[in-house]
This record gives C-alpha cells, sequence and structure tokens, in this order.
C-alpha cells in the first residue's frame, strides 16, 4: 500500500467541499477522480499534498503521516502537475524543472544528470530547450517542462488537476502517450483528477466517481460501466457509452 | 563674474551635494519602509487599507507644506533633518502601493506551484513574488526618485541646502539665470538617477553584469560632484542645535555663528552683511536663508541659528496674534518683552529702518482717480495685490474695515512680481514694502494711512537664547545698532532688484557704507 486517503473533510466557511473521502494506491497504480465541477475532487487532490489542509482526515504516503512534518516537506515528496503548468516565467526550462532538487539539496551533478535525462524522455532535448524561458514555448511544451518539473524530485507519486484541460486535441494525445510511457519507465504512482471519462479510460487503473464531496462509486472502467451504483455514475457514462456505439457502429459498417 | 553661471558654480558643490544627500537617504529609507510594509500588507486588506491611506494623505500635503509642517513637529528643529523625514514621507506612497499591486499581480496559479514544489512561504517570497513583481515596484521606486528630487528643492525654506536655494533666491532677487540654473541641475539629476535605477533594474533582470556596472557607473558620476563636500562635510551642517557654538567668550575668534534669512531681497543682504559683519570679527558663518517666517523664527527659538532680523509688526500680528494697533516704539517693548517671556528669544536692537506695508499705487491711476490717501478709494472697483501672508493678517481686515474697502478685489502673488504688476496696470494696487527700491524706480504713489492703522514694521535682531548671553556676539552688533535708515536699505534693495547686482555684492556695499563710511 503506498498511499492512503481515510476520511478526508473539509468544508470552506461551513460549506462542505469534502464529506469523508477515503481510498488507498498501491505502488505504480493510477487513479482517477472523476466528477463534476465542484464535486470536491480537486480539493480531494489538494489535501492529498496538503496544499489545501483538511479539516478532519489523514494521508499516509509509505508509511509516514503527512501531519508530522511541515508541509513544504511533505510536498517535496509529491509531483503537481496543474491545469496552464504554471510554470515560473522569470526562470528558464532548467531552472523550473530543477526547482524541486535544489530545495532537496541535491548536489550539481546529480540535479545535470536529472535534467538531460528528464528534458529527453518529455521530448525537449535539454541543448535546444534548457535555456529558454516558459514565454518561448508552447502550451504542450510548457506541460511537458511541467511534467519534468513534478517528477524531477524522483517523487514515488504525481498528484495531476486536470493537466490536458488547455490542450488541443492532438496535443493532448500526445501528451497522454507520454505520461503513460514514464509511468512505465519510471514506475510512479498517479491520482488523475478529470472531468473526461476518456481520460479516466486511458491512464487509470482505477476510476472513482466523486458526487457532492463524497465517491459515489469507485472500481476498474469494467465495473463502471457494467454495474453503475446510481444515477449519477450512470448519468456520467451516458455520453461515453453513446460514443462508443457510434463509434462501434462506424466500425462495424465499414467492415461490413 | 566670468562665464555663463559663473557665481552659481561657485556654490554649486555644496547646493548640490546637500540635494543629492537628501534626495538619496530619503528614497533609501523610503524604500526601506515601504517594500516591508508592502510585503506584510500586500496579503493582509486589514493592514493594506489603511497603509495606503495614510501614505495617500500625506501625498495630498502640498510639499511646501509638509516640509514646513515638520519644523514645528521636530521641535522647531531647522536644516536637513525635517527636510528628510518630509521626503522619506512622501517617497513612502509610490514604492508602497507599487509594492502591493506588484506582489498581488502575481499569477496565482505560480504561487500555488511554488508552494508545490516545496517551497517555504520565506522561499516562495524571495524567489517567486519578490522577482516578479520587482518591475511594478522598480517603477515606484523611479516615480519615488523623479518626486523626491523635484520637491526637494523645496527644502530651502525649512534651512536645508539644496539646489532650491538657487531657484528661491533667483526668484526673490529676480536672478533668472540662477533659477534657471537650479531647474536644470535638479531635472539633471532627476534623469540621471531615473537612468541609475533602470540600469541597476536590467541588470538584476538579465542578471548582466554590464548593466551593473553602467549603472554603478552612473550613480558614481551622479555622487562625484558633491564628494568633496561629502569627504570635508563642508557646507552639509544644518545646523543642529546645542553643539556649543556660542559660549561668552569675549572673541567672536574660532566660534560659528549661524545666520538665518528669510526668502526675499533684503533678508538675503542682512544676512550677508551679518555674515561679513562676523566674519571681520574672526568666527566663522553658516547662512540659512530663504527661510518661511514662522520657520526662522523656530529655528531660533530652538537654537538651530543664532541670530537673524524680524520686523516687530511680524512678531506682534503673526506670533503673538495681537489684533489691536500699537504705536511704534510701545510696539518695540512690548514685542521685545513678550519675545524674552514667552520664548527666551532676546530682541537685541533696532537695525534704524521699517520695512511697513504701504498701499502704493501707479501715477497714472493715482492721477486718474486722484488718489492721495487710502481713504480715497472706498467705492473703487480695483484690484489689489500683496504676498500672501498680508491677507491673513488682521491689519489688511482692519485696514480694509477701517476704510470701507470692500469694493477692492484682493489677489496674493508673490512679492517678486507685485510691483511690476501694478506698474503695468494689471493690478491697481499693492501692498508695498518701504524699503523696496521699485518704489521709487516707479515712480509709484504711497497712499498716505490718515488712520495710522498698518502696524509698524521695525527691522531689530534677534538673538537665540543660547546666544543672548554671547557678549562677543551682541558686541559685534553693536556697530549696526540704528545704522541702515530706509533709504540706505532701500538703496542696497535696488542694487540687487533694479541693478541686477548679486546679494554679495549688495552686502558688500551696504558693509562698507556701514563700516568704512560714517558720514
Amino acid at each position: 500500500m503506498l498511499l492512503q486517503a481515510k476520511s478526508l473533510e473539509k468544508s470552506f466557511g461551513g460549506t462542505s467541499a469534502v464529506d469523508g473521502v477515503s481510498f488507498s494506491l498501491e505502488a505504480r497504480e493510477t487513479l482517477a477522480l472523476i466528477g463534476h465541477s465542484g464535486c470536491g475532487k480537486t480539493t480531494t487532490l489538494k489535501m492529498l499534498n496538503r496544499l489545501i489542509e483538511p479539516d478532519a482526515g489523514q494521508v499516509i504516503l509509505g508509511g509516514v503521516s503527512a501531519f508530522g512534518m511541515p508541509g513544504h516537506e511533505w510536498r517535496r515528496r509529491i509531483g503537481f502537475v496543474i491545469q496552464q503548468a504554471g510554470l515560473f516565467p522569470h526562470m528558464t526550462v532548467a531552472g523550473n524543472v530543477l526547482v524541486t532538487p535544489r530545495l532537496l539539496g541535491w548536489d550539481d551533478d546529480r540535479q545535470q544528470a536529472k535534467l538531460g535525462s528528464l528534458l529527453d524522455m518529455v521530448g525537449l532535448p535539454r541543448a535546444e530547450y534548457a535555456a529558454r524561458y516558459p514565454a518561448e514555448l508552447s502550451g504542450g511544451q510548457r506541460q511537458r517542462v511541467g511534467l519534468a518539473r513534478a517528477l524531477a524530485g524522483e517523487p514515488d507519486i504525481v498528484l495531476m488537476d486536470e493537466p490536458f484541460a488547455a490542450l488541443d486535441p492532438l496535443t493532448r494525445d500526445g501528451l497522454m502517450e507520454d505520461i503513460a510511457r514514464l509511468r512505465q519507465e519510471l514506475g510512479f504512482a498517479c491520482v488523475l483528477v478529470t472531468h473526461d471519462f476518456s481520460e479516466a479510460l486511458r491512464l487509470a487503473d482505477r476510476i472513482a466517481v466523486m458526487d457532492a464531496g463524497r465517491i459515489a462509486q469507485a472500481g476498474t472502467a469494467h465495473e463502471l460501466i457494467t454495474a453503475p451504483s446510481g444515477p449519477v455514475v450512470a448519468e456520467l457514462l451516458k455520453a461515453p457509452r453513446l460514443m462508443a456505439e457510434r463509434v462501434g457502429q462506424a466500425f462495424g459498417a465499414e467492415g461490413r | 563674474m566670468s562665464g555663463l553661471f559663473a557665481e552659481e558654480w561657485a556654490v554649486f558643490p555644496g547646493h548640490y551635494a546637500g540635494h543629492l544627500r537628501l534626495a538619496l537617504s530619503a528614497l533609501l529609507t523610503g524604500l526601506l519602509v515601504s517594500v516591508p510594509l508592502g510585503i506584510l500588507s500586500a496579503r493582509r486588506e486589514a493592514l493594506a487599507g489603511p497603509a495606503l491611506a495614510t501614505a495617500s494623505v500625506v501625498q495630498t500635503i502640498p510639499g511646501l507644506a509638509l516640509l514646513a509642517l515638520m519644523v514645528p513637529l521636530m521641535g522647531g528643529m531647522i536644516g536637513f533633518w525635517p527636510a528628510f523625514a518630509a521626503l522619506a514621507l512622501y517617497s513612502i506612497l509610490p514604492i508602497l502601493r507599487n509594492t502591493i499591486v506588484g506582489l498581488r499581480g502575481v499569477d496565482a496559479d505560480v504561487r500555488e506551484a511554488a508552494l508545490a514544489v516545496g517551497m517555504t512561504a520565506h522561499q516562495r517570497l524571495r524567489q517567486i513574488d519578490l522577482p516578479l513583481a520587482a518591475p511594478v515596484i522598480v517603477a515606484g521606486l523611479r516615480t519615488a526618485s523623479a518626486w523626491v528630487v523635484g520637491t526637494a528643492t523645496l527644502s530651502t525654506p525649512v534651512g536645508a541646502r539644496s539646489l532650491g536655494n538657487y531657484i528661491f533666491q533667483g526668484l526673490q532677487t529676480r536672478n533668472w539665470a540662477a533659477v534657471l540654473f537650479g531647474c536644470l541641475v535638479s531635472a539633471a539629476l532627476a534623469l540621471a538617477l531615473d537612468q541609475v535605477i533602470a540600469q541597476f533594474e536590467k541588470a538584476a533582470q538579465r542578471r548582466s553584469r554590464l548593466r551593473a556596472m553602467l549603472g554603478a557607473g552612473g550613480l558614481a558620476l551622479v555622487i562625484v560632484p558633491a564628494l568633496s563636500v561629502f569627504i570635508t562635510g563642508a557646507g552639509l551642517q544644518d545646523g543642529a542645535p546645542g553643539t556649543g557654538r556660542v559660549s561668552e567668550a569675549p572673541s567672536l575668534q574660532g566660534q560659528t555663528i549661524v545666520v538665518g534669512s528669510k526668502g526675499f531681497t533684503e533678508q538675503y543682504i542682512l544676512a550677508d552683511l551679518l555674515r561679513r559683519t562676523f566674519e571681520a570679527e574672526g568666527a566663522r558663518v553658516e547662512i540659512r536663508d530663504g527661510l518661511g517666517t514662522t520657520v526662522a523664527f523656530d529655528a531660533l527659538a530652538s537654537g538651530s541659528i543664532d541670530v537673524y532680523v524680524d520686523y516687530t509688526g511680524t512678531i506682534w500680528a503673526a506670533l503673538m496674534k495681537r489684533e489691536d494697533p500699537a504705536q511704534r516704539s510701545a510696539m518695540y517693548a512690548r514685542v521685545s518683552a513678550w519675545l524674552l517671556n514667552e520664548r527666551g528669544v532676546m530682541a537685541a536692537g533696532k537695525l534704524g529702518f521699517e520695512n511697513a506695508y504701504a498701499f502704493a499705487t501707479s501715477p497714472e491711476l493715482s492721477a486718474q482717480h486722484d488718489l492721495q490717501t487710502i481713504g480715497d478709494l472706498p467705492g473703487l472697483t480695483l484690484s489689489i495685490a500683496s504676498d500672501p501672508e498680508f491677507f491673513g493678517r488682521p491689519e489688511w481686515t482692519r485696514t480694509r474695515d477701517a476704510y470701507g474697502l470692500r469694493s477692492l478685489t484682493t489677489r496674493s502673488m508673490d512679492s517678486a512680481f507685485m510691483y511690476d504688476a501694478v506698474r503695468n496696470g494689471e493690478v491697481g494696487l499693492i501692498t508695498a514694502y518701504t524699503t523696496d527700491a521699485r518704489i521709487d524706480a516707479y515712480n509709484l504713489v504711497i497712499l498716505e494711512d490718515m488712520r495710522a492703522v498698518l502696524p509698524p514694521y521695525d527691522a531689530f535682531f534677534l538673538l537665540s537664547p543660547g546666544a543672548s548671553g554671547n557678549t562677543a556676539l551682541l558686541n559685534a552688533l553693536e556697530p549696526l545698532q540704528g545704522a541702515i535708515d530706509t533709504g540706505l536699505m532701500r538703496r542696497a534693495n535696488g542694487k540687487v532688484d533694479l541693478d541686477r547686482q548679486s546679494v554679495g555684492q549688495a552686502g558688500a556695499w551696504l558693509y562698507e557704507q556701514v563700516f568704512e563710511s560714517p558720514e
């Protein structure tokens, strides 16, 4: 068991945002948190790395409790990728990627080796990109740098908050492939927040559907599709199901 | 006197060094106060609101008023410190406002990402917030720099030496070359500092050593003209009180006497006369000129200056707040007693002349309306110009009511301009100073004050509480007692106001008249 979230609760100004969420994650596993806006999925994600401090509950990573150390130390052990990448505009690509290794006090050789290998992995050759500033990159390239930054501290787990939402479909496909490949190579676990079922389908081992601050149902894609626990899950699956039928018909018609 | 601005260059190092010292120290203080305050306020609305509101209120106070206010607030101290305090306050708003705006402008995603990668709040401030807000903060610093360098020219009336000394003295003595010179140097300094800051900013942004060197070189160039003064300290003492300047020593030899002067021609000349008189006795003399009326008196009472010349009617109305008229010698006696009892200031003898207000008009207007006395004025719709102080004094309301002058419209203007204004017919009347040479030169007609409502204005020496016991100083003033009658003072003023001579030349001429050719 790599990560355990137990009974997380959070309310903002008296309104409950997350109301008793628990789940666990094995090493190398990817869990997708999916649901409509305001269902509490992003709040849940940010409580895992304590960007939002829970009102109640527990987070345990590799047997260590999140609340036994200062927040910044906890966060250095966890990668975090956000929608618009959130790169530091006054730092080069190299500067952005190496922020966490520097905070962790790595020596220069280790930092430089990490930089080279990570930039190669995300398809931004160091010689060409290391000295560029974020403003000189495309949206997809920025998101790749954000990914490299999240991975630079060699975390066991990476949290992703709608990482594809701001990208065009083609770039999105490429990045999804990259993330899938990086997970194979580096073996990190992942919690992915998305509202798009097809992203969850492509990247996640398990999917947790959230509604009104609670997990409505969690399981594999197959389990959700064959046995939705209630109207919320069924409603969420309606569009993908229709899509699948149409695609199936299209392919069937072609094969006939 | 050779070459353009030769006279101005002679006093340049002191004026420039004083100005630069004021501007740089005020800016540095503003920066050290505002940036931390801005950092604290940026995320705390409860602090940002009041901080910005206070700084904005300070900013709405006119520069000259803020400077003048600092003198009583600092216990009558004049010179560097009140000017520094006012300018530092002035520099706070732009830097504070821009620090807050700059920090609030940092992208929320970027700030969250900084925490997510594992920065502490302090690391985020240093590595993310401040670098990203820097361009805005520096823009505020540049605004503050322009304001402070400009406003520092107004510190002359509170006794701080600056490029404003050129401007104030030039305006009063109608030495336009000096005014122009002061403005040019001040503007050049503002532009130069702006460029220096810009270079440092670019150096920090691009980590460019070349830019940093350019900035440092520029700063060095700005400082070099003041270097000799900074090193020796000469010309920078602004008269901190109580440094044991005066004593009961029998001679002025080796003593430093600080002479004050208000901001008009006669006062500049008298300060120069006093300087020559004391230097002849072996004293070292510093002059604080261009002071406002109450500033000069407060400075004397607190011991920031040792001696200056004021006028009985001024003390009577402005300080004693007396509204009733008084006979000439009775007023001097009462003023002397009040000064000593209330403020510990000694009235050390009259100079001999009176510089009163007198209603004056042009010969043309006088002929047209048959004007001989103030009593001829009621019912005429004329404008009357005077310095801003006069219309605020009871003697104006008293004169207006005594003669029924309600039909006159008042216009405040600098005394340097009003004589030409009445001569040209731009205004109908002015309250001329009786020692002004332009009364004779322009053939102005003085309207007689039949009811003796206008108070007497005998010029007399005032000594600070500390200087009152200085026998050597009193002895040095002895030859000046009653030595200058109204005609002599009028001629000395005329040398500056009409003949375009320097204050120094007029002072030397007056000194000669008093000491070397007793007729």
